[in-house]
């Protein structure tokens, strides 16, 4: 791993209380959900983590706690360095504090966090749907989220689908 | 005074008034401009000089739906665009055509989920539906000339049923 690296890791260690894993010579940073705004606040400043390339989240469900990992990926073009953090949140109304006040671009990664995920971004400027159109229900991308289905029409079943299909008027 | 002095001596063409109109409506439909997804890349190079559209009438694509006649929808339609769509279609001058290119448009294609409508002509009634992922522009250009043809057949007792 790098040696700049490593120390910004020791320091997350050492002040965060954070647990670190390599997977394929790339670190993997855990957190606690309250010590992520100083910890990226500390990265950007401190360490020159100019970028966050992308927030976003993996659902495990059926794991109710945490349920769900919460993923900043960092970039350093300075160092040439890339890190990303982890942070564990509850599968029961899940949050984190925004970090739109630190990189300005999570601002739409949470909006978009909060359509797919339906993780809520506490003290975020303008939580809205992103993707989605205003009035959906539900969050897509958790593992519970029906994929909906409808039945294709082939030649064997065309008429009957025929009949119940609300085609358009002029 | 009349046509004959400024044109000459050009001799009288009589039809009637329904294929006429029939005649003036394919050989000048001008599409919409607007791509929802790859077919759109099809219907671009349908366009352009290698296979020329122009031949048919389509030298121009109307980036407003005041102008247009006839609405390729060129890829699959998402819920969230979905009423965009209509309210384009509902913009458009009669009388106005649709055609629904690509299996993504015509019946969800690939795609079956809870973000993409199975089926244009469940917001928008469809004349013509082209096969294909995506058609080539042979299959587009195939279509239009059906379109035409459903055109060239209409009669003119219906064109005021058709205006509702």
């Amino acid at each position: 791993m790098d040696e700049k690296l490593q120390s910004i890791l020791e320091s997350l260690q050492a002040e965060f209380s954070a647990s670190v894993e390599e997977f394929r010579g790339e670190p993997q940073v855990t957190l606690a959900v309250e010590q992520i705004v100083p910890a990226l606040t500390q990265l950007r400043d401190k360490h020159h983590f100019e970028q966050l390339i992308t927030l976003t989240a993996v659902d495990y469900w059926p794991e109710e706690n945490p349920r769900f990992h919460v993923l900043y990926l960092l970039r350093s073009y300075a160092q040439h360095l890339t890190l990303l953090l982890r942070v564990p949140v509850s599968g029961v109304n899940p949050t984190v504090p925004t970090a739109s006040g630190i990189y300005a671009n999570a601002n739409w990664r949470e909006r978009e966090l909060w359509d797919m995920f339906g993780i809520k971004a506490e003290g975020h400027p303008d939580l809205r749907r992103i993707l989605m159109p205003a009035d959906w229900e539900g969050h897509p991308l958790r593992k519970d989220y029906p994929l909906g289905y409808e039945e294709p029409q082939f030649t064997f079943n065309f008429e009957e689908i025929d009949l119940r299909k609300p085609y358009a008027k002029e | 005074m009349g046509v004959e002095q400024k044109l000459g001596n050009l001799g009288v063409v009589t039809t009637t008034l329904e294929q006429a109109v029939n005649w003036s409506r394919t050989k000048a439909m001008w599409p919409m401009l607007f791509g929802l997804a790859c077919c759109a890349i099809e219907m671009m190079s349908a366009q352009a000089a290698h296979y020329d559209m122009s031949r048919f009438g389509m030298e121009l694509m109307r980036p407003s739906p005041r102008q247009s006649d006839l609405m390729i929808v060129a890829g699959r339609v998402t819920r969230k665009m979905a009423p965009v769509l209509r309210r384009l279609y509902d913009q458009m001058p009669e009388p106005k055509w649709v055609i629904s290119m690509g299996d993504c448009a015509s019946c969800g294609g690939v795609f079956n989920n809870y973000a993409i409508v199975a089926g244009v002509d469940e917001v928008v009634p469809v004349d013509v539906y082209v096969a294909g992922c995506p058609p080539r522009p042979e299959g587009l250009i195939h279509g239009i000339v059906t379109l035409h043809e459903k055109v060239n057949a209409e009669k003119m007792r219906d064109w005021a049923k058709k205006q509702g």
